[in-house]
């Protein structure tokens, strides 16, 4: 079987998924990621994503990502017309390889990011955001 | 060395012991007529630490009716599982007597009757009694409000929460958490906050602008009672901003924030925190998930979702308890900690039978300072309900006072459509009870109770109960906001609890002429409490007001326009 980017972008998934990690990742943001990782397969390990479960405010919506042995980290709104977010760079002397931004979210969807670590290797977390229009809690 | 399977017997044992011979006494008593406060109160003191759990007052300072749901619906892992029991269902679970004082207190069948019988509950000078009974006991029990304190009275919005503050200062709370005071607006619970003379923690509290702490609300508090070292530790309502209106308090961000709650419990342990208390307004169901994430809480103090539950919920090692709302309930937590850790606990859900139990008269004379200036407003006598009418909020879909305040929407702004919203506080009128101003404000208060009158296609009306209906029912609890469902009026649906957002509500029908809602169509809706900025209209307290008056009687049609499935 050859092996594609979109399969190897699938096989990824599919790895997540083993590890309890739902992802819904739209065609734009499965090419971006492809072209992250080249089409290398996408496990889970040393990557966390930190973001809210409803963004009080869809459009700033904060998320920090670390990872101890990442040289990059790419985030993706995956539900944004345009899915990509920012791709954060750590050289050897960074004190720690972690990052926090804000970003818009056009609706409710994953955030999702990558990280490529310092044997090459890429892992994936993704955390999904809800943006409600809001009121009536008491 | 006691081993986590140890823990477990020890505690539930505890708890099955107290099951029985505490909390099943109510109902014996009932049948013997011997309901006093003495046995009301009656505890064996047990361990080394108690403490003392209310929660969602919601401003009620004078004894009221409040009944508990009679649909309480559970979805994903927590479907049938408490708090979402009720009924029948809930007095089996709990081995409770039909027609006794528990039933009367912790469900709603026969609701008006057996208040007959049993009375009002609450009142904030009744609690003062039960906590000096506890304070005698243990004179340095820690008491500790879970918020929703100041907020849901006349009273309480005319001074901006006053009374509630003067009160609960007077009962000697140790710490407290946050919810409704912050629509006060941020400058007013700065004030406050700044004042009060006990701890106002929130470790989810943070400063929108930077994302960190914000100072003004420390995440914990130490305390040294009976030879250990407790830790409480504070966690507001996470989604303040979204359920509420965020533009009265924009210098405040909040969210679970579940690992910086790891980060606290482990930064108190590493303190030499014997006991960890967590002081919740997460509601149950969050309570629950956040117990199996984050390890090393001992007691969570569950507030916001207004359950009453008789004995704790086990999570691992964590005890949830949850005390219910309007000043009904004091939970007595008594522990024993040994060797840095908590080996047993026994429990108690007092419920406040504003008859039985004997006010503690100074602080009575502080809610009745508070009243005097308002007493002639506050009791005036707008209407009264029909022989045969209760009006009641709770419930996951309608209540009968929202049917009535989305009848005064309706004919008073000239609408097709009303809506109200989900919210959980606010007490019971029993039939043929005078309404008066101050029962109309009990479930209207608010500091944004504009009534508003807008155009929505049938489209946008969809996205709004789909939006509401998935902060309800979404399978994953800390995707849910703790409300119930926005009540309607003017319109029928369909709803399948069990599907995701987008294709819960089905069969949208617009009630005067029997039509399908229409896409499309544009149709005159009128609401309150909306969280935007800006809204105009009159107060609803006023709309609702005018409406009784114009009835004089209040005598609803039975409410069958929401039919649910999934369940």
């Amino acid at each position: 079987m050859e092996l594609t980017r979109r399969n190897a972008i699938a096989m990824g998934a599919g790895a997540l998924l083993i590890a309890g990690l739902p992802i819904r990742v739209s065609a734009a943001a499965e090419d971006a990621i492809a072209a992250f990782t080249g089409g290398a397969e996408v496990g889970a390990g040393d990557i966390s994503l930190t973001a809210p479960e409803i963004a009080e405010n869809g459009n700033t919506v904060p998320i920090e990502v670390s990872s101890d042995t990442a040289v990059e980290i790419m985030v993706l709104a995956t539900g944004n017309p345009t899915p990509g977010v920012a791709t954060f760079k750590f050289g050897k002397l960074a004190g720690s390889r972690a990052a926090s931004t804000r970003i818009r979210l056009a609706g409710t969807q994953d955030v999702v990011a990558v990280a490529k670590l310092e044997d090459g290797s890429f892992v994936q977390a993704s955390s999904t955001v809800k943006v409600t229009i809001g009121g009536c809690g008491g | 060395m006691i081993s986590r399977r140890d823990f477990m017997q020890t505690s539930m044992a505890a708890a099955a012991l107290y099951g029985s011979s505490g909390f099943g006494n109510w109902s014996r008593l009932a049948a013997q007529q011997l309901m006093t406060q003495d046995k009301l109160l009656e505890f064996d003191t047990f361990g080394n630490v108690s403490l003392i759990h209310i929660t969602d007052i919601h401003a009620q300072l004078k004894p009221i009716y409040f009944r508990e749901p009679s649909v309480n619906i559970g979805v994903g892992g927590n479907k049938g599982a408490v708090p979402h029991v009720t009924g029948a269902d809930f007095r089996k679970l709990y081995g409770i007597d039909d027609g006794s004082p528990s039933a009367y207190a912790l469900t709603h069948d026969d609701f008006s009757a057996l208040a007959q019988s049993y009375g009002r509950v609450g009142g904030l000078d009744r609690v003062s009694t039960v906590i000096n009974s506890i304070r005698a006991d243990r004179p340095d029990a820690l008491l500790l409000d879970g918020g929703d304190t100041w907020h849901g009275s006349y009273t309480c919005y005319h001074t901006q929460g006053q009374d509630m503050v003067n009160v609960m200062n007077a009962l000697k709370p140790d710490a407290m958490t946050f919810h409704w005071e912050f629509t006060l607006g941020s400058d007013r619970v700065n004030e406050i906050v700044e004042g009060l003379p006990f701890a106002a923690l929130g470790q989810n509290i943070f400063d929108a602008e930077w994302d960190e702490p914000a100072e003004l609300f420390p995440p914990y508090k130490f305390f040294e009672r009976g030879g250990v070292k407790i830790a409480v530790i504070g966690q507001a309502f996470p989604y303040m901003p979204i359920a509420n209106p965020g533009w009265m308090f924009p210098e405040y961000s909040f969210g679970i924030r579940d690992e910086n709650m790891q980060a606290m419990v482990d930064d108190v342990r590493s303190q030499g925190a014997e006991l960890v208390v967590c002081l919740s307004h997460n509601g149950f169901d969050v309570d629950k998930q956040m117990a199996g994430k984050v390890t090393g809480i001992d007691v969570i103090l569950s507030g916001h979702t207004h359950d009453a539950l008789p004995e704790p919920v086990l999570v691992g090692e964590t005890i949830i308890v949850a005390s219910g709302s309007n000043g009904k309930f004091v939970s007595r937590v008594d522990l024993d900690v040994r060797d840095g850790r908590m080996m047993g606990f026994r429990h108690k859900l007092i419920p406040i039978f504003s008859d039985v139990i004997t006010p503690d008269a100074e602080v009575t004379k502080v809610i009745d300072a508070q009243r005097e200036p308002y007493a002639d407003v506050l009791s005036e006598v707008i209407g009264r309900t029909a022989d045969d009418q209760m009006l009641y909020r709770r419930g996951n879909f309608n209540g009968t006072w929202d049917d009535l305040i989305c009848d005064a929407l309706i004919s008073e702004r000239e609408a097709d459509i009303a809506l109200s919203p989900g919210v959980r506080w606010g007490p019971s009128i029993l039939p043929g009870q005078d309404i008066t101003r101050e029962d109309i404000w009990n479930v209207t208060s608010m500091s944004y109770g504009e009534a508003y009158r807008t155009e929505m296609t049938g489209e946008f009306l969809h996205v709004v109960l789909e939006d509401v209906a998935d902060n309800l029912f979404n399978p994953d609890p800390y995707y849910q906001q703790g409300g119930d469902m926005v009540r309607v009026g003017g319109l029928g649906y369909r709803i399948d609890v069990t599907k995701p957002q987008g294709d819960r509500i089905t069969e949208m029908t617009l009630l005067k002429t029997g039509e399908a809602i229409d896409p499309t169509k544009t149709y005159q809706i009128a609401g309150w409490a909306s969280v935007n900025e800006g809204t105009e209209g009159p107060a609803i307290w006023d709309v609702v007001e005018a409406h009784i008056a114009k009835q004089g009687t209040i005598s609803l049609d039975p409410n069958n326009s929401v039919k649910v499935v999934g369940i």
